[in-house]
């Protein structure tokens, strides 16, 4: 067993809401993010991009370029070797496109100058011949047998034949006897839905500096998720040993997913390698909404059959997402997450990734599960309305809980859906009244957290603080939870542990920060890591009082004997043992290194409440409440925090965000001004209550809470507006011609 | 290319440097007198992250050209902490949980005291409307909201 | 003997079933039998598969011991956000 099972206990550190140890950095403009390195000779790059959704590249001239003084290397796709491993390589292509241009922003040619301004005006001298290729950005019309094929020989042996090259695989997931399902259902309702893909939309560009020297060494600077998948994924493109390559991770100004892969990195260090001097590259916001990862875009169709009184009998999903163009494998937690609130003897869901001309899809907080939960809560919503039915009742009546076999496979062991449900339906929000153009959505939400590879060491310092060192970019606080944990599990106050974010050349390997994993991972090997220098300083103490090692326990953050028989002592804290630590064997540290699993699922439910402009069709979210399961919530504020940032993500997603395709296959809004994010103004306060139901995986309970959040928005929001407006809505974003547009016709429909 | 010589006051410090024409007063600050604390988010006005005060007015320092602040006063992230104290705003900041991964933070922080400059006592809504040109993508504003009223209490009882 | 529960699409690779038996007592046992008997599910297996034993689930852990008794399913390598 890689973890320790959970055993209930009194917290005395975790659970506090202290100060984050960034904190100061972070509100005087110290801390250092991606784009503020600078290095001495340091040259800039910039990269050149494709007008075209999908060409043929047909030759580059760079001569122009190369004779602008202050030019100093420029490189193509041809500069880059060849990469065995396929994931990888579609990396490689995304970052430099080789012989086609694949989507509207894919890079070509990339340069370093000695200056921003000379670097630009460089891009414009280099001339690329395209053969302009059709293209294809819409998924339907991908999905055509006569579409332009955006990669050939990309189809995974699971796609049925008959298909449109672009669709690259399929999958299913579910049990049981649909036909019989349906058979006992009272009411079927079966509805298509569209969700249109939207970024991640963290404030901080992709930036990095890179600086290759002549013996082959590299030290790369960026901000990532992920200093050691930036090391992996760049030396494998460059044909560099990961030890020659040290990457630091910078502070990272949000990620949401988009920073668990790169575009620039292997740029900025091959025009370092070429050019012998340090590399910066900084994205501009144009550049990270044409060319980093949005999530898919998609479009579903649901049937779900229940009987009067509410019990759903049947319930299938067929899923088709698009991420872009290199195949992604989203579709396949998304069929998995579709139905796992629910508790069904019949369940099926499908799914089909197809390429289109745009660019290559990245991770975005629950990757897959918000669309498809979107469809299914939407179409649960609708039956609720048909019977006349409470959709809490329902879902509790309905609702997964211990013993339940999932839809995707596996019997769920504790979890907190039905405590959830509980908690929505005890607060007050869902008793309020609501006015004229009002509606009241709601939704669960499912994610399945993973645990994932982890390294922490933990140093007892001479004067009696520790250092905890572990390899996971802080991305909204979890330096502190982490300080808590070792503080928690050492028995000594939170302000003597720091701890700090490694470089690839100080630590073991560590997955990125994704997954919602690194408060329990990290918090797990950071806790292990501490029992492991405990036991170093029990046997110290032992030696020191001449007793058996054995008969030395901790508590209360020292050395204590283990009962009567060991000996009369006095307690020996970790200072004094620290204090004393050159003369009883050296140095004390702790480590552990780990493959964690036993993540344990979460859930949350969401209740919004809107009003709806029946002459505009502007929605305005009036109240929003998120109740989610964390487990052991080990710094409540930053827990509250990933609850209110992911309603307020899934509400833009819900309301407002979507990428736009022309007919000419270019993005229409690659900018904050036409793809609109939430501003402050357009939320009401979005109040958390977290629920704690221990994971049985993890030493104090935790779960992650990271990405379930991001999950219910979308259908409780479609869920209030459809409510509001009397007009069942089914398609994201619910921008407000969009929203006239269904009241229109449902008014246009009910006159007839 | 031409450079032009620009003299100004940022955070109270006489400061010179040489920039090209069409520079951006945002770039001459971080790439030319390594003052870092105000970001990047957008180049185009719409996110806040690089927002500073420029002859006492609140602007995004990208929109202002650095040949601008010729004989003009700035202030920026760095100079509101006095020394090691730091301001009431950045203290609810901290307090407050209103930062998640804190790249809008200095942005927000700029944006927020002259607020309170202004109106020492807004309401929840006046906050919300003032940030609307501050983008936060991981907190839901929820947090900065809060933040920024505890420290209006604390510098109304000053 | 396990019997481990397959995901639908996968029954193409083993004439239509989705419970197959193996002899296996740990996850890369599992992995390993699955491909002898099934050699359609080396694709799959390869790009990579996560198990779920007794409702946990486990991503890459070879060792990891399958009791008799258990309740596995194979499912796809994931990855969060």
């Amino acid at each position: 067993m890689s973890f320790d099972e959970y055993h209930r206990r009194e917290f005395r550190q975790v659970g506090r809401r202290v100060p984050r140890p960034d904190g100061v950095d972070k509100v005087t403009g110290r801390a250092l993010y991606g784009a503020d390195m600078t290095a001495p000779g340091m040259l800039w790059g910039a990269i050149l991009r494709s007008p075209h959704a999908h060409a043929r590249i047909r030759s580059i001239d760079v001569s122009e370029a190369l004779k602008l003084d202050g030019v100093k290397a420029i490189v193509t796709g041809a500069d880059f070797g060849e990469v065995e491993d396929e994931s990888i390589r579609d990396i490689r292509d995304n970052c430099m496109a080789r012989d086609k241009v694949l989507y509207d922003g894919h890079a070509v040619a990339a340069l370093a100058a000695s200056d921003p301004r000379v670097a630009r005006k460089a891009l414009k001298l280099i001339r690329v011949e395209y053969e302009v290729l059709p293209h294809v950005t819409e998924l339907e019309d991908a999905m055509k047998p006569d579409a332009p094929v955006v990669q050939e020989g990309r189809v995974q042996e699971t796609v049925p034949p008959g298909m449109s090259a672009n669709v690259t695989s399929y999958c299913e997931f579910g049990h049981g006897d649909l036909e019989a399902g349906f058979a006992a259902a009272d009411h079927i309702v079966e509805r298509e839905f569209r969700t249109a893909a939207t970024h991640q939309g963290y404030i901080e560009p992709h930036a990095c500096l890179a600086a290759v020297t002549a013996d082959g060494k590299a030290d790369l600077w960026c901000c990532t998720q992920g200093q050691y998948m930036v090391r992996s994924v760049c030396a494998a493109i460059m044909g560099m040993e990961a030890s020659q390559l040290r990457v630091t991770a910078s502070e990272i100004g949000g990620g949401f997913g988009g920073k668990t892969t790169v575009f620039i990195e292997p740029v900025a260090l091959m025009l370092s390698k070429k050019a012998g001097r340090p590399v910066k590259i900084v994205m501009s916001r144009e550049e990270v909404f044409r060319a980093t990862g949005p999530t898919v875009h998609s479009r579903s169709r649901i049937r779900i059959g229940m009987t009067r009184d509410g019990r759903i009998t049947a319930a299938e999903a067929r899923l088709y997402y698009s991420g872009g163009a290199f195949p992604c494998g989203t579709v396949e937690m998304g069929a998995q997450a579709a139905f796992a609130c629910y508790d069904l003897q019949a369940v099926r869901s499908q799914g089909w990734n197809v390429l289109t001309n745009r660019p290559k899809e990245a991770a975005y907080r629950a990757p897959g599960a918000p669309v498809a939960i979107y469809a299914v809560e939407s179409v649960v919503d609708e039956l609720c309305q048909h019977f006349g039915l409470d959709p809490l009742e329902v879902r509790l009546k309905n609702a997964a809980r211990k013993g339940t076999k999932s839809s995707y496979g596996p019997t769920f062991p504790d979890i907190g859906l039905v405590a959830t449900l509980e908690a929505a339906k005890a607060h007050p929000h869902y008793a309020a009244p609501l006015g004229p153009n009002q509606g009241r959505g709601i939704s669960c939400g499912f994610w399945f957290n993973f645990g994932g590879n982890t390294c922490v060491t933990l140093n007892i310092n001479p004067d009696g603080t520790v250092s905890v060192t572990e390899g996971n970019p802080d991305i909204g606080g979890s330096r502190a939870s982490i300080s808590l944990m070792a503080a928690e599990e050492l028995g000594i106050p939170y302000d003597r542990v720091r701890t700090i974010v490694a470089d690839t050349a100080s630590l073991g390997y560590n997955d990125v920060t994704d997954g919602s994993r690194v408060t329990f991972a990290v918090g797990l090997a950071t806790i292990k890591a501490a029992r492991a220098a405990i036991r170093v300083m029990c046997e110290r103490a032992a030696r020191i009082w001449g007793i058996d090692p054995e008969a030395v326990e901790w508590k209360d953050g020292a050395a204590v004997p283990a009962g009567p028989n060991a000996g009369k002592f006095p307690p020996m804290t970790l200072a004094e043992i620290a204090a004393n630590s050159f003369r009883t064997g050296g140095p004390i540290a702790g480590h552990h290194e780990v493959n964690a699993d036993g993540a344990g699922v979460s859930f949350g439910v969401h209740i919004c409440d809107v009003e709806v402009d029946p002459e505009t069709g502007a929605t305005r979210v009036l109240r929003y409440t998120v109740f989610q399961d964390a487990g052991k919530a080990v710094h409540p504020d930053y827990v509250e925090g990933q609850m209110q940032g992911g309603a307020a993500q899934g509400i833009g997603w819900a309301l407002n965000e979507e990428y736009i395709y022309g007919a000419d296959g270019r993005l229409q809004n690659p900018g904050f001004l036409d793809y609109r994010v939430p501003v402050a103004s357009d939320l009401p306060p979005i109040e958390p209550v977290i629920l704690e139901i221990p994971n049985p995986g993890h030493p104090y309970g935790v779960r992650g809470v990271g990405e379930t959040g991001i999950v219910p928005p979308l259908a409780a929001v479609s869920n209030a507006v459809s409510r509001a407006t009397g007009v069942r809505m089914t398609e994201l974003p619910l921008s407000p011609p969009r929203v006239l547009a269904a009241i229109r016709r449902s008014r246009a429909t009910d006159g007839a | 290319m031409s450079r032009i010589h620009v003299a100004t006051r940022i955070n109270g410090d006489a400061t010179e440097f040489l920039c090209a024409p069409e520079e951006t007063l945002l770039d001459a600050l971080r790439n030319r007198l390594g003052l870092t604390g105000s970001k990047e988010g957008c180049g185009t006005g719409d996110c806040g992250a690089c927002s500073v005060v420029l002859n006492g007015r609140l602007v995004c320092s990208c929109l202002v050209l650095a040949a601008e602040a010729e004989g003009a006063e700035i202030e920026t992230i760095e100079g509101m902490a006095e020394g090691e104290s730091l301001h009431p705003l950045q203290r609810a900041f901290i307090d407050h949980a209103a930062l998640q991964c804190g790249i809008c933070t200095p942005g927000i922080l700029i944006a927020a005291r002259e607020l309170l400059k202004r109106n020492p006592a807004p309401s929840d809504e006046e906050v919300r409307y003032w940030l609307a040109g501050n983008l936060c993508r991981c907190t839901g504003y929820d947090k900065i909201v809060r933040a920024v009223q505890a420290a209006a209490a604390e510098m109304r009882e000053g | 003997m396990v019997k481990v529960l397959l995901w639908g699409s996968l029954r193409q690779a083993t004439g239509g079933r989705t419970e197959i038996e193996l002899d296996a007592r740990t996850f890369k046992e599992l992995l390993d039998r699955a491909v002898e008997a099934y050699p359609g599910l080396e694709p799959q297996i390869r790009r990579g598969v996560s198990v779920a034993i007794n409702g946990v689930i486990y991503r890459e852990a070879w060792f990891q011991p399958i009791p008799p008794d258990a309740e596995v399913v194979l499912m796809p390598y994931m990855t969060g956000g």
